[in-house]
C-alpha cells in the first residue's frame, strides 16, 4: 500500500491530537466514526468503528421464510437495492432449481443496470460535492429521479423497492414502464457526457484526486476488495463477466479497468461502467422485443405467489398462497453460495438449507463491509481533506457495512 | 467457464493433503470439503500460493453453528481463484469449549475484518489476530447472538414450529 511519509521528527514537545471524524459527520455521507490522531492536519493513524446501524439481518433471516428476506436485503445496499433484491431471488432459485425464461432474465438485466447507474450517480456526484463540485451532483440527480420513477412503474416503491419476486416479477412491465426506461435512454447519455465535461480534463478535480489513495493490484487484492475499485486498481474482475447470471453471457459488454487505483481512476472506472450499463440496458430491450411478451416469471407456483383475484377464485391458487405463506414447501437439504456484481463489488449470499421455512444461516458477502477495512490503514500520512474524498469514492453504504 | 475442474483441483489438494480432507462434495458445483484445525493454515497457504492454483482471493469467512452436533462450531472459508476462476469452500469444525482458530490474516489483509464478525456473532477466537475485537455488536455484549441458543423471538411462541407443517 502506498502511504504518504507520516512526519515525524521526534520531538517530544509534538503534541497529536484527536478527532472523531464522525458518526454524523456531514461529510461523511453516512453513519461511520473514524477516530483519528492527527499531526497538524496529517493523519497519523486511524481507528474505525462501525456497527452504528447494525440490524441483525442474518439473525432476522434464519426466522422468516425466503420470500419475506427480500425486503432485508433492499436494506443493505439502500442505493442499488433491485441489484440485493435480485440477487437474493436468484440464490433462492438456484437452491431450489428453478428455471427462469429467457425474458425474465432480461428484465432484470435493465432493472439491475438501472440500478448500478444509480448508484454511480450518487458516488462520483458526492466525490464532485466533496471536491467543492456541486453542480455535477444536482445536475445528475434528476436522472436517479427518472430511473427511480422506472422503478415506481415496475414495482410501486423508489428507495427499497421489494422488486421481483422468486421466479420472476410480480407484474409484467407496462407500457409506461418501457416508454420511461427509452425517455431515460435519450436524455442521459446527454447529461452523462456533459458530466464527464465537467470532470474528467477539470484541472481542480485531477489536482484533488490524481494519486489520492491510490492502491497496488497487490493490496487491493488482500484486502479481497472486489467491484469498481478492484478494476481501479487494474484487476478485471466482474462477476458479471466471469460467472455470468441472469444470461448476462449473451450480452456485448466491456470491463474498464484503471491503472492505480486512486480516487481519479475509481471515478473513472465508475463513469464508464455507466455507459456499459447503458450500452446492456439497449440490448437487454432489443432482446426482449424477441421474446414473448406476455412471460414476466417463472412457472413455480409452489414458490410463486398467485396473484390475488385467483387466490379468491380458484381452488389450486388458494392452496398454493396458503403455502407459500406459511412456508410449508420442502425445499433440499443443502448449501448454495450465489453472488452477483453489486455496484460495490462482488455481493455473496451464502444460503445453508436444513429443508424448514426459513434459511437455516444466510451469511451475506457485504462488499462494502469488506471495502471499507482498508480505509483506516490506507489513511495513514494522508491529510484530511484526501481522507474525505477517499471515503466517498470507496462508496461505503452504512447498510450494507453494518447489516 | 472455469479453466480447471473440480476434479483437478482435488487431486492436486489430494496430492498434499490426502489424509486431512474429508467430507468431499459438490453442492452446486462448488467444491466443498473439510479439514482440521491443525491444518487450515497450511492448505490456505497451499492454495494461495501454489503456481497451478492460485487462489488469491479470499471470497468470505463465516461460520455456523449446529448445536446438536459433537462438533457445534463450523468456520467456513470461500476462497476464489481469479486466474483460474474456480471456487472452493473449506470448514473447519470445532467442539465446544475449545473454539479456537489460527488467523489467516496472516495470508489476507482482508480477513481480518472477517474474522473480527465471526468472532464477534459466534465467539470463534482466533489465536494470533492482530486486533479481535467485537466490531458490529457493542463491545460489552456477553453472548455471541449468532448462536442457536438465543433465539430471536420469544422461544414459547409455537405457532412457527416446523412440526405444524409435518416436518
Amino acid at each position: 500500500m502506498r502511504t504518504h511519509p507520516v512526519y515525524t521528527d521526534n520531538d517530544p514537545q509534538t503534541e497529536y491530537s484527536t478527532l472523531n471524524l464522525g458518526p454524523t459527520h456531514p461529510a461523511t455521507h453516512g453513519v461511520f466514526q473514524n477516530v483519528l490522531t492527527l499531526d497538524g492536519e496529517r493523519i497519523v493513524s486511524g481507528v474505525s468503528t462501525i456497527g452504528y446501524i447494525h440490524r441483525a439481518f442474518e439473525k432476522i433471516a434464519e426466522h422468516r421464510p425466503f420470500y419475506q428476506i427480500t425486503p432485508l436485503t433492499d436494506r443493505l445496499n439502500y442505493c442499488s437495492a433491485p441489484i440485493n433484491n435480485m440477487g437474493w431471488h436468484m440464490t433462492v432459485e438456484k437452491l431450489l432449481g428453478i428455471k427462469i425464461p429467457k425474458r425474465v432474465d432480461y428484465m432484470r438485466v435493465i432493472v439491475m443496470e438501472l440500478s448500478r447507474i444509480t448508484d454511480h450517480i450518487i458516488c462520483n456526484g458526492v466525490l464532485g460535492v466533496d471536491t467543492g463540485a456541486f453542480t455535477g451532483f444536482l445536475y445528475m440527480m434528476k436522472f436517479r429521479e427518472d430511473v427511480y420513477e422506472i422503478y415506481e412503474e415496475i414495482c410501486g416503491s423508489r428507495l427499497t423497492t421489494n422488486i421481483g419476486r422468486i421466479g420472476g416479477f410480480e407484474r409484467n412491465f407496462n407500457h409506461i414502464a418501457f416508454a420511461k426506461i427509452r425517455k431515460f435512454l435519450k436524455e442521459f447519455p446527454a447529461a452523462l457526457k456533459e458530466f464527464e465535461a465537467l470532470f474528467n480534463r477539470n484541472r481542480i478535480f485531477i489536482d484533488r484526486t490524481k494519486d489520492v489513495a491510490a492502491v497496488t493490484a497487490e493490496d487491493a487484492l488482500s484486502y479481497s476488495w472486489s467491484g469498481p475499485l478492484l478494476r481501479a486498481a487494474g484487476v478485471d474482475y466482474d462477476v458479471r463477466a466471469m460467472e455470468p447470471y441472469s444470461s448476462y453471457e449473451e450480452f456485448d459488454f466491456e470491463v474498464p479497468v484503471g491503472s492505480n487505483g486512486d480516487v481519479y481512476n475509481r471515478f473513472l472506472v465508475r463513469n464508464e461502467e455507466m455507459w456499459q450499463s447503458l450500452r446492456l440496458i439497449e440490448q437487454a430491450l432489443n432482446k426482449l422485443e424477441k421474446e414473448p411478451s406476455d412471460i414476466f416469471h417463472a412457472d413455480v407456483p409452489e414458490f410463486y405467489l398467485p396473484p390475488k383475484e385467483e387466490v379468491y377464485n380458484n381452488m389450486e391458487a388458494l392452496i398454493y398462497h396458503f403455502k407459500i405463506v406459511m412456508g410449508e414447501i420442502d425445499t433440499p437439504h443443502t448449501e448454495v453460495y450465489h453472488s452477483v456484481e453489486g455496484a460495490n463489488g462482488e455481493l455473496g449470499f451464502y444460503l445453508v438449507n436444513d429443508g424448514g421455512r426459513s434459511p437455516y444461516r444466510l451469511h451475506f458477502r457485504r462488499p462494502s463491509f469488506i471495502n471499507y477495512q482498508m480505509y483506516a490503514p490506507m489513511s495513514r500520512g494522508m491529510l484530511i481533506s484526501d481522507a474525505i474524498i477517499n471515503m466517498s469514492s470507496l462508496n461505503v453504504i452504512a447498510g450494507e457495512l453494518d447489516a | 467457464m472455469s479453466k480447471i475442474t473440480n476434479e483437478e483441483l482435488l487431486n492436486g489438494i489430494k496430492a498434499k493433503f490426502d489424509n486431512d480432507v474429508t467430507n468431499i462434495s459438490e453442492p452446486f458445483g462448488l467444491l466443498t470439503l473439510e479439514t482440521s484445525r491443525e491444518k487450515i493454515i497450511d492448505l490456505l497457504t497451499f492454495l494461495k500460493t501454489d503456481a497451478a492454483l492460485q487462489f488469491i482471493f479470499l471470497t468470505d469467512i463465516t461460520a455456523i453453528h449446529y448445536p446438536e452436533r459433537q462438533k457445534p462450531i463450523g468456520i467456513i472459508y470461500h476462497l476464489h481463484s481469479l486466474v483460474n476462476n474456480i471456487r472452493i469452500r473449506i470448514k473447519v469444525f470445532l467442539a465446544d469449549g475449545d473454539v479456537k482458530m489460527p488467523t489467516a490474516t496472516g495470508l489476507w489483509n482482508g480477513a481480518n475484518w472477517m474474522e473480527r464478525e465471526t468472532y464477534d456473532f459466534f465467539g470463534v477466537d482466533f489465536e494470533g489476530h492482530p486486533d479481535l475485537r467485537r466490531i458490529l455488536n457493542v463491545d460489552d455484549m456477553t453472548v455471541f447472538p449468532m448462536r442457536k441458543e438465543y433465539p430471536l423471538e420469544d422461544p414459547n411462541r409455537v405457532d412457527k414450529r416446523d412440526y405444524f407443517f409435518g416436518r
